[in-house]
């Protein structure tokens, strides 16, 4: 007899958590990039939750979209991420300044 | 308590001490690890929501390619940790603070007052025979065929994008061109020397 409320408090703790890792981790690109992971995962939870209460499947094809980006973006940061280290040999975000930004 | 309320409470822990773990571990290697433990008791999760299709595509594509990606980069970039802890100490207490009030309004939104059983009663469970990956190929392949076309070419990008950002040609490796090689003709190459035949000495 789990409520739909239940899951629902477990994404949004998921979700500030990986909130609280980008801001304490905020040196580190490796970390920032599986905060960002952490988060889509807390969508996902809400996600399917509420196919499964609503009875209705369009959030599970939603899920699996998401899914799919969030691994092609995984592949694409990590490859900047390896040639930015390989120019540059660090990857601390504060030393990352070269746009200026 | 009923075997799923002690299952999914169980796991909800494991899933929120590991992911604790992710954001708060010294070293990142043992981040990676402790995501991989956060997507496994999702997925158990997701099993109880009867999402089993996802849940094993959870384990599948995002254990088994996603973090040994990382893992991967880990290990291969030597990265200084303790110059990567600066200021951890000092962004501690405003991250906790952060989460903390984003918890507090997000369970005040889908609390159990406005998502409670009251207002969403338990849905009936699917017969035995019933299967979830049967029923998402359906719709996957009829009305969101569009968007499933899509994700292919994003998948397609990204693969494009990866190997052409980390691809690099060393400047003094040796490789055959064939189109030069097709192209050469037999007057460039060879000369043929009229000369009179010498008697051996």
């Amino acid at each position: 007899m789990i409520p739909l409320s239940s899951y629902l408090i477990l994404g949004a703790i998921m979700f500030s958590i990986s909130i609280a890792g980008i801001f304490i981790n905020r040196k580190n690109v490796i970390v920032l990039l599986m905060c960002v992971e952490l988060m889509l995962l807390a969508v996902n939870i809400n996600f399917i939750a509420f196919s499964h209460f609503l009875g209705d499947t369009a959030g599970q094809v939603f899920v699996f979209f998401i899914l799919t980006v969030a691994a092609a973006e995984a592949a694409i940061g990590l490859a900047i991420l390896v040639v930015l280290f390989r120019n540059r040999q660090t990857i601390n975000v504060s030393e990352l300044n070269t746009m200026k930004g | 308590m009923s075997f799923f309320e002690i299952v999914f409470y169980a796991f909800s822990t494991l899933m929120v001490v590991s992911a604790l773990g992710v954001v708060s571990a010294r070293n990142p290697v043992h981040s990676a690890l402790f995501l991989v433990l956060t997507f496994f008791a999702t997925s158990a999760i997701w099993l109880l929501l009867e999402a089993e299709f996802l849940a094993i595509t959870l384990v599948l594509v995002y254990v088994g390619a996603v973090m040994v990606l990382f893992l991967f980069v880990v290990m291969m970039l030597d990265i200084n940790i303790t110059r990567m802890r600066e200021g951890f100490m000092r962004y501690m207490p405003f991250g906790i603070a952060i989460a903390i009030l984003l918890i507090i309004q997000m369970i005040m939104v889908v609390g159990p007052e406005h998502f409670g059983l009251q207002a969403f009663e338990l849905p009936a469970k699917h017969a035995a025979d019933y299967s979830n990956t049967k029923e998402l190929g359906r719709v996957l392949y009829t009305d969101y065929v569009y968007a499933f076309e899509l994700a292919s070419v994003i998948l397609l990008v990204a693969i494009v994008a990866a190997i052409s950002l980390t691809m690099r040609r060393r400047p003094n490796t040796r490789y055959q061109t064939p189109g030069k090689q097709m192209k050469v003709l037999k007057e460039d190459r060879l000369r043929v020397v009229k000369m009179k035949a010498e008697p051996k000495q």
